[in-house]
Protein backbone atom coordinates (compact mmCIF):
# COMPACT_ATOMS: atom_id res chain seq x y z
CA UNK A 1 0.00 0.00 0.00
CA UNK A 2 1.07 3.44 -0.59
CA UNK A 3 1.34 5.57 2.46
CA UNK A 4 -0.90 8.21 1.53
CA UNK A 5 -2.79 5.02 1.40
CA UNK A 6 -2.16 3.47 4.36
CA UNK A 7 -2.84 7.03 6.07
CA UNK A 8 -6.21 7.09 4.23
CA UNK A 9 -7.34 3.81 5.96
CA UNK A 10 -6.36 4.53 8.97
CA UNK A 11 -8.33 7.46 9.53
CA UNK A 12 -11.30 6.45 7.84
CA UNK A 13 -12.29 4.90 11.21
CA UNK A 14 -12.04 8.29 12.71
CA UNK A 15 -14.22 10.09 10.03
CA UNK A 16 -16.80 6.94 10.77
CA UNK A 17 -16.59 7.32 14.43
CA UNK A 18 -17.37 10.91 14.55
CA UNK A 19 -19.81 10.53 12.43
CA UNK A 20 -21.59 7.24 14.51
CA UNK A 21 -21.17 9.60 17.67
CA UNK A 22 -22.78 12.23 16.17
CA UNK A 23 -26.05 9.86 15.38
CA UNK A 24 -26.00 8.45 18.76
CA UNK A 25 -26.21 11.90 20.49
CA UNK A 26 -29.36 12.95 17.51
CA UNK A 27 -31.02 9.01 17.99
CA UNK A 28 -31.10 9.88 21.63
CA UNK A 29 -32.54 12.91 21.24
CA UNK A 30 -35.23 11.83 18.54
CA UNK A 31 -36.09 8.64 21.27
CA UNK A 32 -36.70 11.54 23.48
CA UNK A 33 -38.87 13.03 21.25
CA UNK A 34 -40.85 10.84 20.38
CA UNK A 35 -41.11 9.12 23.95
CA UNK A 36 -41.27 12.50 26.36
CA UNK A 37 -44.07 14.68 27.25
CA UNK A 38 -43.78 18.33 26.29
CA UNK A 39 -45.97 21.07 27.12
CA UNK A 40 -46.14 25.49 26.53
CA UNK A 41 -45.99 26.68 30.29
CA UNK A 42 -44.11 30.01 30.55
CA UNK A 43 -42.76 29.18 34.47
CA UNK A 44 -40.84 26.02 33.09
CA UNK A 45 -39.22 28.56 30.69
CA UNK A 46 -37.28 30.16 33.41
CA UNK A 47 -33.47 30.74 34.48
CA UNK A 48 -33.16 28.23 37.37
CA UNK A 49 -31.57 30.75 40.51
CA UNK A 50 -32.87 29.27 43.38
CA UNK A 51 -36.54 30.17 43.64
CA UNK A 52 -35.68 34.48 42.19
CA UNK A 53 -36.32 35.57 39.20
CA UNK A 54 -32.79 36.62 37.45
CA UNK A 55 -32.22 39.85 37.31
CA UNK A 56 -29.98 40.40 34.04
CA UNK A 57 -28.67 37.91 31.21
CA UNK A 58 -25.97 35.79 33.07
CA UNK A 59 -23.35 36.27 30.46
CA UNK A 60 -21.83 39.14 31.08
CA UNK A 61 -18.82 39.64 33.26
CA UNK A 62 -16.40 37.04 34.15
CA UNK A 63 -13.38 37.31 36.46
CA UNK A 64 -10.31 38.24 34.29
CA UNK A 65 -7.89 35.18 36.07
CA UNK A 66 -9.57 32.77 33.34
CA UNK A 67 -8.17 34.77 30.69
CA UNK A 68 -4.93 35.04 32.41
CA UNK A 69 -5.12 31.00 32.47
CA UNK A 70 -6.34 30.81 29.27
CA UNK A 71 -3.02 32.62 27.65
CA UNK A 72 -0.53 30.64 29.62
CA UNK A 73 -2.14 27.34 28.63
CA UNK A 74 -1.56 28.51 25.23
CA UNK A 75 2.10 29.87 25.51
CA UNK A 76 2.62 25.99 27.27
CA UNK A 77 0.78 24.09 24.97
CA UNK A 78 2.45 24.87 21.93
CA UNK A 79 5.62 23.92 23.40
CA UNK A 80 4.27 20.37 24.51
CA UNK A 81 3.13 20.29 20.35
CA UNK A 82 6.76 21.26 19.88
CA UNK A 83 7.93 18.53 21.98
CA UNK A 84 5.66 15.84 20.31
CA UNK A 85 8.14 15.45 17.39
CA UNK A 86 11.19 15.43 19.26
CA UNK A 87 10.53 13.13 21.86
CA UNK A 88 10.32 10.15 19.04
CA UNK A 89 13.77 12.03 16.88
CA UNK A 90 16.23 13.29 19.56
CA UNK A 91 17.60 10.02 20.42
CA UNK A 92 18.87 9.35 17.00
CA UNK A 93 19.99 13.16 16.58
CA UNK A 94 22.07 13.23 19.43
CA UNK A 95 23.28 15.31 22.54
CA UNK A 96 22.84 18.51 20.31
CA UNK A 97 18.92 17.87 19.90
CA UNK A 98 18.90 16.96 23.61
CA UNK A 99 20.46 20.50 24.38
CA UNK A 100 18.60 22.64 22.00
CA UNK A 101 14.92 21.35 23.92
CA UNK A 102 16.79 21.98 27.25
CA UNK A 103 17.77 25.84 26.52
CA UNK A 104 13.59 26.24 24.83
CA UNK A 105 12.44 24.62 28.06
CA UNK A 106 14.64 26.69 30.17
CA UNK A 107 13.10 30.02 28.22
CA UNK A 108 9.18 28.68 28.80
CA UNK A 109 10.37 28.12 32.47
CA UNK A 110 11.98 31.70 33.06
CA UNK A 111 8.31 32.83 32.23
CA UNK A 112 6.79 30.74 34.02
CA UNK A 113 8.82 31.73 36.82
CA UNK A 114 8.07 34.92 35.89
CA UNK A 115 4.16 34.91 36.24
CA UNK A 116 4.48 33.02 39.35
CA UNK A 117 6.41 36.33 40.53
CA UNK A 118 3.66 38.91 39.76
CA UNK A 119 1.10 36.93 41.04
CA UNK A 120 -0.39 35.38 37.80
CA UNK A 121 -0.43 31.96 39.42
CA UNK A 122 -2.19 32.97 42.34
CA UNK A 123 -5.95 32.84 42.10
CA UNK A 124 -8.09 35.42 44.08
CA UNK B 1 -8.40 -1.12 -0.65
CA UNK B 2 -9.03 -3.52 1.54
CA UNK B 3 -8.46 -5.34 5.47
CA UNK B 4 -8.98 -8.05 7.60
CA UNK B 5 -11.62 -8.41 10.29
CA UNK B 6 -12.54 -11.44 12.16
CA UNK B 7 -10.50 -13.97 10.02
CA UNK B 8 -12.63 -12.27 6.73
CA UNK B 9 -10.06 -10.82 4.23
CA UNK B 10 -10.24 -8.51 1.95
CA UNK B 11 -12.97 -6.52 3.47
CA UNK B 12 -13.49 -2.90 2.52
CA UNK B 13 -11.79 -0.38 4.73
CA UNK B 14 -15.42 1.63 5.07
CA UNK B 15 -17.03 -1.77 6.13
CA UNK B 16 -14.69 -2.57 8.35
CA UNK B 17 -14.16 0.66 10.11
CA UNK B 18 -18.46 0.77 10.32
CA UNK B 19 -18.49 -2.81 12.42
CA UNK B 20 -15.59 -1.68 14.49
CA UNK B 21 -17.31 1.12 15.33
CA UNK B 22 -20.36 -0.12 15.91
CA UNK B 23 -19.03 -2.94 18.03
CA UNK B 24 -17.19 -0.17 20.14
CA UNK B 25 -20.78 1.80 20.60
CA UNK B 26 -22.30 -1.26 22.23
CA UNK B 27 -19.62 -1.73 24.25
CA UNK B 28 -19.35 1.25 25.70
CA UNK B 29 -23.19 1.66 26.09
CA UNK B 30 -23.09 -1.69 28.10
CA UNK B 31 -19.77 -0.74 30.30
CA UNK B 32 -20.75 2.62 31.15
CA UNK B 33 -24.24 1.18 32.39
CA UNK B 34 -21.80 -1.03 34.57
CA UNK B 35 -19.71 1.68 35.70
CA UNK B 36 -22.53 3.39 36.74
CA UNK B 37 -24.17 0.91 38.78
CA UNK B 38 -20.82 -0.03 40.17
CA UNK B 39 -19.66 3.41 41.13
CA UNK B 40 -22.82 3.66 42.80
CA UNK B 41 -22.73 0.11 44.56
CA UNK B 42 -18.66 0.95 45.56
CA UNK B 43 -19.86 4.70 46.58
CA UNK B 44 -22.44 2.79 49.38
CA UNK B 45 -20.19 0.20 50.41
CA UNK B 46 -17.89 2.68 51.61
CA UNK B 47 -20.51 5.10 52.83
CA UNK B 48 -21.67 1.35 54.50
CA UNK B 49 -24.84 2.20 53.09
CA UNK B 50 -26.15 -0.83 50.49
CA UNK B 51 -26.64 1.31 47.01
CA UNK B 52 -29.26 0.50 44.99
CA UNK B 53 -31.33 -3.27 45.44
CA UNK B 54 -34.32 -2.89 44.26
CA UNK B 55 -34.51 -2.60 40.66
CA UNK B 56 -33.46 -6.32 39.46
CA UNK B 57 -31.52 -8.76 41.21
CA UNK B 58 -29.39 -6.67 43.48
CA UNK B 59 -30.07 -4.07 41.76
CA UNK B 60 -28.18 -4.70 38.96
CA UNK B 61 -31.31 -3.11 36.65
CA UNK B 62 -30.87 0.60 37.95
CA UNK B 63 -29.03 1.42 35.16
CA UNK B 64 -31.21 0.29 32.61
CA UNK B 65 -34.15 2.11 34.63
CA UNK B 66 -32.27 5.25 34.78
CA UNK B 67 -31.61 5.52 31.35
CA UNK B 68 -35.62 4.84 30.27
CA UNK B 69 -36.37 6.98 32.99
CA UNK B 70 -34.20 9.58 31.67
CA UNK B 71 -35.19 8.95 27.87
CA UNK B 72 -38.59 9.77 29.13
CA UNK B 73 -38.33 13.17 30.87
CA UNK B 74 -39.32 16.13 29.21
CA UNK B 75 -36.49 17.81 27.79
CA UNK B 76 -36.69 21.98 28.70
CA UNK B 77 -34.82 24.71 27.34
CA UNK B 78 -34.67 28.24 29.09
CA UNK B 79 -36.45 30.52 27.68
CA UNK B 80 -33.04 32.90 27.56
CA UNK B 81 -30.97 30.18 26.61
CA UNK B 82 -28.85 30.86 23.46
CA UNK B 83 -30.57 28.28 21.10
CA UNK B 84 -27.62 27.30 19.16
CA UNK B 85 -24.78 26.88 21.79
CA UNK B 86 -27.62 25.47 24.39
CA UNK B 87 -28.91 22.81 21.58
CA UNK B 88 -25.15 21.69 20.57
CA UNK B 89 -23.07 21.81 23.58
CA UNK B 90 -23.99 18.01 24.22
CA UNK B 91 -22.67 16.68 21.22
CA UNK B 92 -19.37 18.81 21.71
CA UNK B 93 -18.89 16.76 24.94
CA UNK B 94 -19.94 13.65 23.61
CA UNK B 95 -18.34 13.24 20.42
CA UNK B 96 -14.70 13.66 21.63
CA UNK B 97 -15.17 11.51 24.02
CA UNK B 98 -16.42 8.74 21.60
CA UNK B 99 -13.58 9.63 19.37
CA UNK B 100 -11.03 8.56 21.88
CA UNK B 101 -12.38 4.88 21.28
CA UNK B 102 -10.77 4.78 18.46
CA UNK B 103 -7.03 4.31 19.31
CA UNK B 104 -8.08 2.46 23.17
CA UNK B 105 -5.73 -1.51 22.35
CA UNK B 106 -8.32 -3.44 23.74
CA UNK B 107 -6.22 -7.04 23.22
CA UNK B 108 -3.46 -8.00 21.16
CA UNK B 109 -4.09 -7.20 17.62
CA UNK B 110 -7.87 -5.87 18.14
CA UNK B 111 -8.73 -1.96 18.50
CA UNK B 112 -10.53 -0.05 15.98
CA UNK B 113 -7.41 1.20 14.09
CA UNK B 114 -3.60 1.12 15.43
CA UNK B 115 -2.51 5.45 14.55
CA UNK B 116 0.65 5.88 14.71
CA UNK B 117 0.76 8.91 16.33
CA UNK B 118 -1.93 7.28 18.72
CA UNK B 119 -1.09 9.61 21.79
CA UNK B 120 -1.62 12.83 20.00
CA UNK B 121 -4.58 11.61 18.62
CA UNK B 122 -5.65 10.58 21.91
CA UNK B 123 -5.01 14.30 24.00
CA UNK B 124 -6.15 16.64 20.38
CA UNK B 125 -9.58 14.80 20.48
CA UNK B 126 -10.30 14.37 24.11
CA UNK B 127 -9.05 17.95 24.85
CA UNK B 128 -11.73 19.51 22.61
CA UNK B 129 -14.75 18.53 24.61
CA UNK B 130 -13.65 21.33 26.88
CA UNK B 131 -14.80 23.87 24.10
CA UNK B 132 -18.35 21.77 25.27
CA UNK B 133 -18.45 22.37 28.08
CA UNK B 134 -18.05 26.00 27.80
CA UNK B 135 -20.88 26.01 25.34
CA UNK B 136 -22.92 24.42 27.98
CA UNK B 137 -22.08 26.89 30.39
CA UNK B 138 -22.23 30.25 28.13
CA UNK B 139 -25.90 28.85 26.68
CA UNK B 140 -27.77 28.12 29.38
CA UNK B 141 -27.59 32.03 30.52
CA UNK B 142 -27.13 30.66 34.04
CA UNK B 143 -24.54 32.31 36.93
CA UNK B 144 -24.38 29.25 38.07
CA UNK B 145 -24.08 27.28 34.80
CA UNK B 146 -21.64 30.67 33.44
CA UNK B 147 -19.11 29.73 36.57
CA UNK B 148 -19.19 26.27 36.65
CA UNK B 149 -18.79 26.55 32.80
CA UNK B 150 -15.99 28.98 33.12
CA UNK B 151 -14.33 26.47 36.02
CA UNK B 152 -14.16 23.93 33.72
CA UNK B 153 -12.46 25.33 31.01
CA UNK B 154 -9.98 26.52 33.44
CA UNK B 155 -8.92 23.58 35.49
CA UNK B 156 -9.42 21.36 31.93
CA UNK B 157 -6.72 23.14 30.34
CA UNK B 158 -4.40 23.57 33.58
CA UNK B 159 -4.36 19.91 34.01
CA UNK B 160 -4.36 19.23 30.05
CA UNK B 161 -0.65 20.34 30.42
CA UNK B 162 0.60 17.50 33.60
CA UNK B 163 -1.70 14.91 31.22
CA UNK B 164 -0.13 15.50 27.97
CA UNK B 165 3.65 16.06 29.37
CA UNK B 166 3.33 12.86 31.63
CA UNK B 167 2.37 11.00 28.38
CA UNK B 168 5.53 12.83 26.63
CA UNK B 169 7.80 11.37 29.12
CA UNK B 170 6.20 7.77 28.55
CA UNK B 171 6.47 7.91 24.83
CA UNK B 172 10.06 9.13 25.40
CA UNK B 173 11.35 5.54 27.10
CA UNK B 174 9.29 3.22 25.26
CA UNK B 175 12.23 0.73 22.84
CA UNK B 176 11.15 0.42 19.49
CA UNK B 177 12.91 -3.00 17.75
CA UNK B 178 13.74 -1.28 14.72
CA UNK B 179 16.01 -4.29 13.19
CA UNK B 180 15.00 -8.00 14.03
CA UNK B 181 17.69 -8.88 12.81
CA UNK B 182 20.89 -7.15 14.38
CA UNK B 183 18.25 -6.18 17.69
CA UNK B 184 18.90 -2.78 17.23
CA UNK B 185 15.87 -0.68 18.69
CA UNK B 186 14.81 2.84 18.65
CA UNK B 187 13.94 5.06 21.60
CA UNK B 188 10.21 6.97 21.64
CA UNK B 189 7.00 6.23 20.22
CA UNK B 190 3.32 7.65 20.22
CA UNK B 191 2.27 4.22 18.97
CA UNK B 192 -0.26 2.77 21.85
CA UNK B 193 0.55 -1.22 20.55
CA UNK B 194 4.48 -0.92 20.39
CA UNK B 195 4.09 1.34 23.89
CA UNK B 196 2.38 -1.84 25.50
CA UNK B 197 4.62 -4.80 23.33
CA UNK B 198 7.77 -2.55 24.64
CA UNK B 199 6.71 -3.37 28.48
CA UNK B 200 6.39 -7.24 28.25
CA UNK B 201 9.62 -7.27 30.06
CA UNK B 202 9.14 -4.58 32.74
CA UNK B 203 6.13 -2.18 33.19
CA UNK B 204 6.29 1.65 32.72
CA UNK B 205 5.38 1.97 35.62
CA UNK B 206 8.70 0.84 37.77
CA UNK B 207 10.64 3.34 35.22
CA UNK B 208 7.94 5.95 35.56
CA UNK B 209 6.34 6.10 39.30
CA UNK B 210 6.40 9.80 39.29
CA UNK B 211 4.61 9.86 35.96
CA UNK B 212 1.97 7.64 37.04
CA UNK B 213 0.91 9.39 40.41
CA UNK B 214 1.24 12.99 38.06
CA UNK B 215 -1.28 11.18 35.10
CA UNK B 216 -3.62 9.53 37.87
CA UNK B 217 -4.03 13.16 39.04
CA UNK B 218 -4.52 14.95 36.36
CA UNK B 219 -6.67 12.22 34.63
CA UNK B 220 -8.95 12.64 38.04
CA UNK B 221 -9.39 16.55 37.21
CA UNK B 222 -9.38 15.87 33.20
CA UNK B 223 -12.55 13.39 34.22
CA UNK B 224 -14.00 16.32 36.79
CA UNK B 225 -13.33 13.63 39.65
CA UNK B 226 -13.59 14.69 43.35
CA UNK B 227 -11.12 16.28 44.92
CA UNK B 228 -11.34 18.53 41.64
CA UNK B 229 -15.25 18.41 40.64
CA UNK B 230 -15.36 22.54 41.50
CA UNK B 231 -16.67 22.90 37.76
CA UNK B 232 -19.45 20.59 38.80
CA UNK B 233 -19.96 20.91 42.36
CA UNK B 234 -23.40 20.34 44.02
CA UNK B 235 -23.10 22.62 46.75
CA UNK B 236 -20.92 25.64 45.08
CA UNK B 237 -22.67 26.10 41.71
CA UNK B 238 -25.32 23.43 42.17
CA UNK B 239 -24.32 21.33 39.12
CA UNK B 240 -22.13 23.56 37.04
CA UNK B 241 -22.55 23.95 32.78
CA UNK B 242 -25.46 21.13 33.22
CA UNK B 243 -27.86 23.20 35.81
CA UNK B 244 -30.56 23.86 32.59
CA UNK B 245 -30.11 20.48 31.40
CA UNK B 246 -32.72 18.04 31.90
CA UNK B 247 -33.62 14.56 30.94
CA UNK B 248 -31.97 13.07 27.65
CA UNK B 249 -29.65 15.75 27.03
CA UNK B 250 -28.48 15.91 30.72
CA UNK B 251 -27.96 12.10 30.49
CA UNK B 252 -25.47 12.99 27.14
CA UNK B 253 -23.37 14.83 29.63
CA UNK B 254 -23.70 11.84 32.05
CA UNK B 255 -22.58 9.23 29.10
CA UNK B 256 -19.62 11.24 27.85
CA UNK B 257 -18.45 11.62 31.33
CA UNK B 258 -18.50 7.77 32.14
CA UNK B 259 -17.04 6.94 28.61
CA UNK B 260 -14.02 9.50 29.35
CA UNK B 261 -13.32 7.27 32.35
CA UNK B 262 -13.45 4.17 30.50
CA UNK B 263 -11.36 5.71 27.81
CA UNK B 264 -8.96 6.77 30.54
CA UNK B 265 -8.93 3.85 32.65
CA UNK B 266 -7.43 2.21 29.57
CA UNK B 267 -5.47 4.39 28.45
CA UNK B 268 -4.14 3.97 31.69
CA UNK B 269 -3.68 0.07 31.65
CA UNK B 270 -1.95 0.28 28.08
CA UNK B 271 0.47 3.03 29.03
CA UNK B 272 1.75 2.21 32.55
CA UNK B 273 0.77 -0.88 33.67
CA UNK B 274 1.23 -2.69 29.74
CA UNK B 275 -1.91 -3.36 28.71
CA UNK B 276 -2.78 -6.80 27.49
CA UNK B 277 1.04 -8.23 27.97
CA UNK B 278 1.82 -10.31 31.29
CA UNK B 279 4.56 -8.53 33.35
CA UNK B 280 7.84 -10.23 33.32
CA UNK B 281 8.19 -11.18 30.15
CA UNK B 282 5.68 -14.35 30.79
CA UNK B 283 4.24 -16.17 28.04
CA UNK B 284 5.61 -13.54 25.70
CA UNK B 285 6.08 -16.54 22.73
CA UNK B 286 2.80 -18.04 23.30
CA UNK B 287 -0.13 -15.39 23.93
CA UNK B 288 -2.75 -16.18 25.56
CA UNK B 289 -6.24 -16.42 23.93
CA UNK B 290 -8.00 -12.77 23.84
CA UNK B 291 -10.60 -13.80 26.43
CA UNK B 292 -8.06 -14.31 28.91
CA UNK B 293 -5.87 -10.65 27.27
CA UNK B 294 -9.38 -9.37 27.99
CA UNK B 295 -9.89 -10.34 31.58
CA UNK B 296 -6.27 -8.47 31.75
CA UNK B 297 -6.66 -5.40 30.53
CA UNK B 298 -10.24 -5.25 32.32
CA UNK B 299 -8.09 -6.12 35.69
CA UNK B 300 -5.56 -3.50 34.90
CA UNK B 301 -8.33 -1.18 34.01
CA UNK B 302 -10.49 -1.41 36.73
CA UNK B 303 -7.98 -1.00 38.78
CA UNK B 304 -7.94 2.59 37.85
CA UNK B 305 -11.75 3.37 38.18
CA UNK B 306 -11.52 1.68 41.17
CA UNK B 307 -8.65 4.29 42.45
CA UNK B 308 -10.91 6.80 41.07
CA UNK B 309 -14.06 5.84 43.21
CA UNK B 310 -11.56 5.25 46.10
CA UNK B 311 -10.63 8.70 45.51
CA UNK B 312 -13.86 9.94 45.68
CA UNK B 313 -15.28 8.33 48.77
CA UNK B 314 -11.89 9.72 50.70
CA UNK B 315 -11.19 12.86 49.53
CA UNK B 316 -12.69 16.75 50.33
CA UNK B 317 -13.38 19.07 47.44
CA UNK B 318 -10.11 21.29 46.80
CA UNK B 319 -10.74 25.13 46.44
CA UNK B 320 -10.10 26.56 43.42
CA UNK B 321 -7.03 28.68 43.86
CA UNK B 322 -5.33 25.55 45.80
CA UNK B 323 -6.19 23.46 42.78
CA UNK B 324 -4.67 26.14 40.16
CA UNK B 325 -1.09 26.73 42.56
CA UNK B 326 -0.89 23.19 42.50
CA UNK B 327 -1.12 22.10 38.87
CA UNK B 328 1.01 25.40 37.49
CA UNK B 329 3.27 25.04 40.86
CA UNK B 330 3.66 21.69 41.53
CA UNK B 331 2.88 19.30 38.93
CA UNK B 332 3.77 21.09 36.10
CA UNK B 333 7.87 22.36 37.04
CA UNK B 334 7.89 18.11 38.21
CA UNK B 335 7.24 17.24 35.08
CA UNK B 336 9.32 19.12 32.75
CA UNK B 337 11.90 17.91 35.10
CA UNK B 338 11.30 14.54 34.47
CA UNK B 339 11.13 15.06 31.01
CA UNK B 340 14.11 16.51 29.97
CA UNK B 341 15.87 13.73 32.83
CA UNK B 342 14.43 11.16 31.11
CA UNK B 343 16.09 12.78 27.84
CA UNK B 344 19.20 12.46 29.79
CA UNK B 345 19.44 9.30 30.11
CA UNK B 346 18.81 8.33 26.96
CA UNK B 347 20.67 10.87 25.20
CA UNK B 348 23.78 9.87 27.16
CA UNK B 349 22.95 6.09 27.79
CA UNK B 350 22.96 5.96 31.39
CA UNK B 351 21.24 2.68 33.00
CA UNK B 352 17.98 2.62 33.12
CA UNK B 353 17.66 2.70 37.01
CA UNK B 354 18.36 6.08 36.97
CA UNK B 355 14.85 6.69 35.46
CA UNK B 356 13.42 4.57 38.54
CA UNK B 357 15.52 6.78 40.98
CA UNK B 358 14.98 10.17 39.80
CA UNK B 359 11.22 9.19 39.19
CA UNK B 360 11.49 8.16 43.32
CA UNK B 361 12.89 11.33 44.41
CA UNK B 362 10.15 13.20 42.47
CA UNK B 363 7.63 11.33 44.48
CA UNK B 364 9.52 12.02 47.44
CA UNK B 365 9.30 16.15 46.66
CA UNK B 366 5.42 15.48 45.51
CA UNK B 367 4.29 14.04 48.73
CA UNK B 368 6.45 16.47 50.89
CA UNK B 369 5.03 19.40 48.98
CA UNK B 370 1.14 18.14 49.33
CA UNK B 371 2.17 17.43 52.91
CA UNK B 372 3.79 21.30 53.80
CA UNK B 373 0.02 22.46 51.91
CA UNK B 374 -2.03 19.87 53.77
CA UNK B 375 -0.69 20.65 57.30
CA UNK B 376 -0.26 24.83 57.34
CA UNK B 377 -2.91 25.27 54.42
CA UNK B 378 -3.35 29.30 53.26
CA UNK B 379 -6.39 31.16 54.21
CA UNK B 380 -8.07 31.82 51.09
CA UNK B 381 -6.87 34.97 49.41
CA UNK B 382 -8.90 37.98 49.41
CA UNK B 383 -10.50 38.97 46.30
CA UNK B 384 -8.77 41.28 43.86
CA UNK B 385 -10.56 44.51 44.27
CA UNK B 386 -7.85 45.93 41.43
CA UNK B 387 -4.80 44.95 39.71
CA UNK B 388 -1.23 45.70 41.05
CA UNK B 389 0.21 48.40 40.31
CA UNK B 390 -3.24 49.90 38.80
CA UNK B 391 -3.91 53.53 40.15
CA UNK B 392 -7.36 53.13 42.62
CA UNK B 393 -10.23 55.30 40.69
Amino acid sequence: MLPTDQLFSDYVPVLIASIAGFILVISALIGSRLLAPFSEEREKGTTYECGMLPLRRASTNVGNRFYLYGILFIIFDVEAVFIFPWVLTFVGVGPLAYWTMVTFVAILGLGLAYAWKKGALQWR
Amino acid sequence: MSTEIFGFDGVNVWVDGLVRVLLIVGFMTVVVMGLIYGERKILARFQQRLGPTRTGPVGLLQSVADALKLVGKEDLRPRNADAWTFELAPYLVFVPVFLGFVIVPFVLDWQVRILELGLLYFVAVTGINIVGWIMAGWGSDNRYAMIGGMRAAAQGISYELPLVLSLLAVAMVVEVPSDSATGESLRGSLNLNEIIAAQAEIPNLVWQPLVLIVFFIAALAELNRTPFDIPVGESEVVGGPFVEYSGIRWSMFFLAEYAALLIMSLIFAAVFLGGWAWPAGLFQDDPWPRWAQALLVTGKAGLFIFMVFWVRASVPRLRIDQLMSFTWKILLPLMFAQVLINGLVLVYDWPEIVLTVTGLVGVLVLVMAVDRAVRHPRPRPAPATQLEGEAAS
